[in-house]
């Protein structure tokens, strides 16, 4: 009887980490096994040393890169929570019905491709289409270029990006007790007071989250800075996929794509020193 | 002379559900009022009406003669207490205390000292600068008691604040509530269905049931002299048989369990008039041989539940179920199973109209 109990313990403790295998393993193949491969070529190509991460550290137009790359992420984030905020705050605060429509409408970009999203905004801000078009008919002489500048890639990222710092905000708005709304009322706060005094700073984890979230992700942002930005504002990816296509430069793109998780690395460990990660996702 | 608050003919609709039925009463200043009732009975919509959350469908509510119609609830000067406590958790206990005296336009230092100060008054002394979740429950209790009472609130409502603690964290802080709404003599309403808590802090008790109320009477005015079954099944413990009254003049009712009973005589009652009569569990005695003079009748003992100083007595009298309290040393007089007389005495008899 006891023997028994024992074995089924046993398998018990190492059932879930069996589970857990074909993950690993796939982590393992795809992404830890290219990771190592990434580090080694950063100190192996041409030739074995730190060359290219001297040069990416000291080089002007990495740093640029760099600052730039990191300016475009801060940008898309506050630019994603200006528009998501007041999104979040309708969805979690309208009937079931509305905030269902709404998380549709916020997710329907999740369901088209990448590429497709991308384009659609080629579509839209290029000079023939309905953007250009209709600054012309109102009378804008010379309409401004749109694509291919920091305004249309920044446009698409927090099109992209939105739904994550919709998500975030949301899942803490709905956590809100009403029972603190209303006894912030019957303190005597009014609308404005109560949104400043209790309900913003509540959300606040919300807002943290989806920053450093959206952040993150516009790092290491590709396709869309590429095909939608300015060529004198590349950003790291653009930059590194530049290094390898053009100049067959591997040890190079190879040190800038590690200097990058470096850096995204100290950014996300800072911020769980402070907030905890775990809250990151919900 | 009006009362302090006064609501009159309050209706309550939602949708096509009423919650509240023609709500009528009068609150003097400085009196301690509990609404009790069962679940959904309406009580706490009658306190979010008071407090501006919810709009009567019908009826006005005052505070010292002035209307509250259209008021917002930031405008009534209300303190609440909810009972989660709803503290802010972002803020620690002085600031949560401060917050509506800084909605007021009081200045941080002042305002700070004052809010130290009714954390002292509740017994907080030394936690002002702790935040919600490094207080116990009690202790939010208080902080959230320190706010609702800090910038001097024309009413206090507290709706069932003390339903998340245990027995003697509760006991403890019933009586706390009481000093402390005492000492500042603001006129309070406490919502609870723990009858005990009613019983044990109220100057009057409000029974609410199906949105109506049923009965308004101090605690042992409640008890002994229930308008109506509901409360007299719902307040304490009873007995209630059906009956008829017999002679009205002389005060003499006959029911099918105990036969004629006697009852002080009350000239709400007419011969023959359907009738509830309910005799406590208390008010009966026990005894092996029948007694020699008054009203008794015989039972049988089904169970004895022993509370060491009391003892409740279960058994059955012909159908009917019947309740005896006893004295815990007197106990030893009877068993399970054996057949036992029962008396009482006139006074303890009371009549309750309808059937
Ligand atoms: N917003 C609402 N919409 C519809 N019905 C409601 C609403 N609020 C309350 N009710 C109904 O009104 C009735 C009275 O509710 P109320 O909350 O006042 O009861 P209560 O006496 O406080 O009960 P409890 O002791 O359970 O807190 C209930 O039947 C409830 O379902
Ligand atoms: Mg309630």
């Amino acid at each position: 009887m006891s023997v028994n109990t024992g074995g089924v313990q046993g398998r018990g403790q190492f059932l879930p980490w069996l589970l857990l295998l074909p993950l690993a393993a796939y982590l393992l193949v795809f992404f830890i096994v290219p990771l190592v491969d990434v580090a080694i070529m950063s100190v192996t190509e041409p030739k074995l040393s730190l060359d290219n991460y001297t040069k990416v550290l000291t080089g002007s137009l990495y740093r640029k890169v760099f600052i730039n790359t990191f300016a475009t992420a801060g940008l898309v984030a506050i630019c994603c929570l200006l528009v998501g905020y007041p999104l979040a705050y309708l969805m979690a605060h309208s009937s079931d019905r509305t905030a269902l429509l709404i998380l549709l409408l916020v997710t329907m970009s999740f369901w088209t491709s990448f590429l497709v999203r991308t384009y659609a905004w080629m579509v839209l801000l290029g000079n023939q289409g309905p953007v250009i078009w209709f600054m012309e008919l109102i009378g804008v002489q010379d309409p401004p270029h749109l694509l291919f500048t920091r305004f249309s890639s920044t446009l698409a990222m927090v099109h992209i990006l939105a739904p994550y710092m919709i998500m975030n905000i949301y899942t803490v708005m709905k956590k809100i007790d009403p029972a603190l709304i209303k006894s912030a009322e019957s303190l005597g706060a009014k609308g404005f007071s109560v949104f400043r005094h209790v309900y913003l700073p509540l959300t606040a984890p919300g807002i943290a989250n989806g920053l450093v979230l959206v952040f993150v992700i516009c790092l290491g942002f590709y396709v869309t800075p590429v095909l939608l930005g300015s060529p004198r504002e590349q950003m790291i990816a653009g930059l590194i996929g530049h290094q390898i296509e053009e100049f067959l430069a591997f040890g190079l793109g190879s040190a800038m794509a590690m200097v990058l998780l470096a850096i995204t690395m100290v950014i996300l460990a800072i911020y769980h020193r402070r907030f905890g990660l775990d809250r990151l996702w919900g | 002379m009006s009362s302090y608050l006064n609501l009159s003919g309050v209706n309550k609709m939602f949708g096509d559900f009423q919650a509240l039925d023609d709500v009528n009463l009068d609150i003097e200043r400085g009196e301690f009022v509990t609404f009790l009732g069962p679940s959904g009975s309406g009580k706490t919509t009658t306190l979010m009406i008071i407090a501006g959350f919810e709009q009567a469908t019908k009826g006005h509510i005052t505070i010292d003669g002035k209307p509250l119609d259209g008021l917002k609830p930031y405008q009534r000067n209300i303190g609440i207490v909810f009972q989660n406590y709803a503290l802010f958790p972002h803020k620690t206990a002085v600031e949560n205390v401060y917050f509506p005296l800084q909605m007021r336009g009081v200045g941080r230092r002042d305002g700070l000292e004052k809010a130290n100060r009714m954390l002292e008054l509740v017994g907080l002394k030394g936690f002002s600068e702790r935040h919600p979740k490094e207080l116990s429950g009690g202790q939010q209790q208080r902080v959230a008691l320190a706010r609702a009472l800090v910038f001097e609130p024309s009413l206090l409502l507290l709706d069932e604040p003390l339903g998340a603690l245990d027995k003697n964290l509760r006991e403890q802080m019933q009586i706390e509530i009481k000093r402390i709404q005492k000492r500042l003599g603001v006129t309070t309403i406490f919502v609870t269905h723990d009858q005990t808590e009613a019983m044990s802090m109220s100057d009057r008790i409000v029974v609410f049931d199906k949105g109506r109320i049923e009965q308004v009477a101090d605690p042992l005015e409640l008890y002994h002299r229930p308008n109506t079954r509901f409360v007299a099944g719902f307040v304490g413990e009873s007995n209630i048989m059906a009956g008829h009254v017999v002679d009205a003049a002389a005060g003499l009712a006959e029911c099918a369990v105990f036969g004629s009973c006697r009852y002080p005589a009350d000239d709400r009652f007419s011969n023959g008039q359907a009738v509830n009569i309910l005799i406590r569990p208390e008010h009966l005695k026990i005894s092996r041989k029948a007694p020699e003079s008054g009203e008794w009748a015989t039972m049988t003992v089904d169970t004895i539940v022993n509370y060491g100083d009391n003892a409740l007595v279960i058994g059955h009298s012909g159908d009917h179920p019947v309740r005896v309290r006893v004295l815990g040393a007197d106990v030893v007089i009877i068993k399970e199973g054996e057949d036992c007389h029962i008396s009482w005495r006139p006074e303890a008899v009371h009549i309750i109209a309808g059937t």
